[in-house]
């Protein structure tokens, strides 16, 4: 349990490396997670070929549903829209190397959500993006 | 009869597991529902293995019973509320169910375009909800009592909302964030003044002391098994016989019913009118031993009890720098502590009290307006019951020292 708030969780909620807005940008998205009011909003800028050049989230909420933002816009620099299409709830949990109860598994794919629903360009953030 | 809270303790056997190895549970999530003594299991046990039958329909000896079990359970909860008559408590399913009750049959019989519905800021999405989705079918107006920044209810604006002559007063006797207590009976007094009928959400009142319909000259009270030791699936509405008698019934189905014909029905009596279908028998039967159970320990000496609790606590909680405590001071204060701890999301509060054993609650509590009102997002909160105890506030105190270190 201790390692649910192991460094580098905690070092990616007070010092994350993702944070802001890109204005302009080619893709944003928001949503919120009703239960502890966690909101996260992506913005994405793509470069030649779809790659994702630049990546922002903004909002607020607990350490782990910042720094998952955090870790997964890292992720993502350098990748394509497709492969962010493709990206699935084990490879969030890989990347934040975490075992989350089903009531935190929410807060870590908060990010994960609104990253496809925005590169999809869904109107709505849908939890069966990230089952 | 002296408050003995290392006996009252071994009544509930949940508070004797560790969490994980070699971590006791300090259950401090009393007010989104509390433990249940062996009383409540024991009552429910021994229907399901020796009286369980369906009710109100077959004469044999197990039928008999396990309708006379439930009908008595009915009269101890009528007695616990102190309302005149078992006739006057209808069995639901939760609080939530209570007021939606209320929206489907009376309000939506009686309200008319216009009409003016009075509610508070420290509402429950329970007693929000089900009058949006009226006034939205039937053009109602919805006003909302302010909260001060202490967390109390702004009395004066009530008066001024009175004047415009609203049809029904629907507010919580205790906020379940802020720990308030308002003063029902006089804002009953006043509504009725303004000729509004009165609805009291008791889902945190009836629980923590002694509720007495009566005096209070509430019109409607809402409430529920789980918060009050009892089990969950089960609640009450309470409400005055002349206001039963004229309002139309809630679900259709069986048990509701005097006579069904192919195109026709008549309702049932009180209260079989609002218990349509099989109910929760065992559900009812636990409820009544939790009320029971309270009575005799004592409504006077539980408030008591968690006043002290609840005292000490906001003292241990107001010195540790950075924490914010929400709500009234002591005086005006249910066994709530809503608070939050600078720079540190509710929610990891939470999570790292959890590893010591600690519960608490992280989030908007269902009371989200009243956190938009306060512009925080989420609080953790501690609430405490007849069981609750000073080490378990120390041990809390503790966790949030931790929290502080892990975020620092
Ligand atoms: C003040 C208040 N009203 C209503 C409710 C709803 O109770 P239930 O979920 O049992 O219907 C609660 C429960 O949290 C509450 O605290």
């Amino acid at each position: 349990m201790d390692d649910l708030y192991r460094e580098i969780i905690i070092e990616h909620y007070k010092n994350p490396g993702y944070r802001g807005k890109l204005d302009p940008h080619d893709f944003s998205f928001a949503d919120s997670n009703p239960l502890c009011g966690d909101h996260i909003e992506v913005t994405l800028r793509v470069g030649a070929g779809g790659v994702i050049s630049e990546a922002a989230f903004d909002g607020h909420g607990c350490a782990i549903s910042q720094a998952s933002a955090d870790l997964l816009l890292e992720s993502i620099i350098g990748k394509s829209l497709d492969e962010v299409k493709q990206l699935t709830k084990q490879d969030l949990l890989d990347l934040i190397g975490l075992d989350l109860g089903p009531v935190r598994l929410k807060c870590a794919l908060l990010s994960l959500k609104v990253l496809k629903a925005g590169v999809y360009g869904l109107g709505a953030a849908s939890d069966d993006l990230v089952d | 009869m002296t408050f003995d809270l290392t006996r009252i303790r071994k009544d509930f056997p949940i508070l004797q597991r560790e969490v994980r190895p070699g971590v006791p549970l300090v259950y401090l999530d009393s007010t989104a529902t509390a433990q249940k003594p062996l009383a409540v299991l024991d009552a429910m046990e021994a229907y399901y293995r020796f009286s369980n039958a369906n009710i109100h329909r077959g004469v044999h000896t197990l039928a008999e019973e396990a309708t006379t079990l439930y009908e008595q359970a009915r009269e101890k909860i009528a007695r616990f509320i102190h309302a005149p008559s078992p006739r006057q408590l209808i069995y639901t399913r939760n609080t939530t169910e209570s007021i939606n009750l209320v929206a489907h049959t009376w309000a939506r019989a009686s309200l008319k375009s216009g009409d003016l519905i009075i509610l508070t800021e420290m509402e429950h999405h329970s007693n929000l909800v089900p009058w949006h989705m009226l006034a939205a079918e039937r053009n109602l107006r919805l006003e909302f009592i302010p909260v001060t920044a202490e967390g109390l209810l702004d009395l004066a604006e009530y008066q001024k909302l009175l004047e415009q002559g609203p049809r029904l007063v629907s507010f919580t006797q205790m906020s379940n964030v802020l720990g308030t207590i308002n003063p029902a009976k006089e804002m009953i007094r006043l509504a009725h003044q303004a000729g509004a009928l009165t609805l009291l959400d008791g889902a945190q009142s009836v629980p923590h002391f002694a509720v007495d319909v009566q005096e209070l000259d509430v019109d409607f009270l809402a409430f529920s098994a789980h918060k009050l030791c009892g089990p969950t699936g089960i609640g009450a509405l309470y409400g005055k016989t002349t206001l039963l008698e004229a309002m139309p019934p809630f679900l259709g189905g069986g048990d509701m019913i005097r006579e069904v014909h192919l195109r026709s029905f008549k309702p049932n009596a009180l209260p079989y009118k609002f218990e349509a279908g099989t109910p929760a028998i065992a559900e009812a039967v636990g409820f009544g031993a939790a009320c029971d159970y309270l009575t005799g320990i004592g409504m006077a000496a539980i408030a008591a009890h968690e006043h002290e609790i609840t005292a000490y606590a906001l003292e241990r909680l107001e010195e540790i720098p950075g924490v914010k405590v929400f709500g009234p001071g002591i005086k005006d204060k249910g066994g709530v502590a809503a608070f939050t701890l600078e720079g540190v999301h509710p929610h990891d509060v939470a999570q790292i009290l959890d590893q010591d054993g600690v519960a608490v609650r992280a989030g908007h509590h269902c009371a989200q307006p009243l956190h938009e009102k306060f512009n925080i997002p989420a609080t953790s909160r501690a609430s405490f019951y007849l069981y609750s105890t000073r080490e378990d506030v120390d041990r809390l105190v503790e966790g949030i020292y931790k929290v502080k270190k892990y975020f620092g």
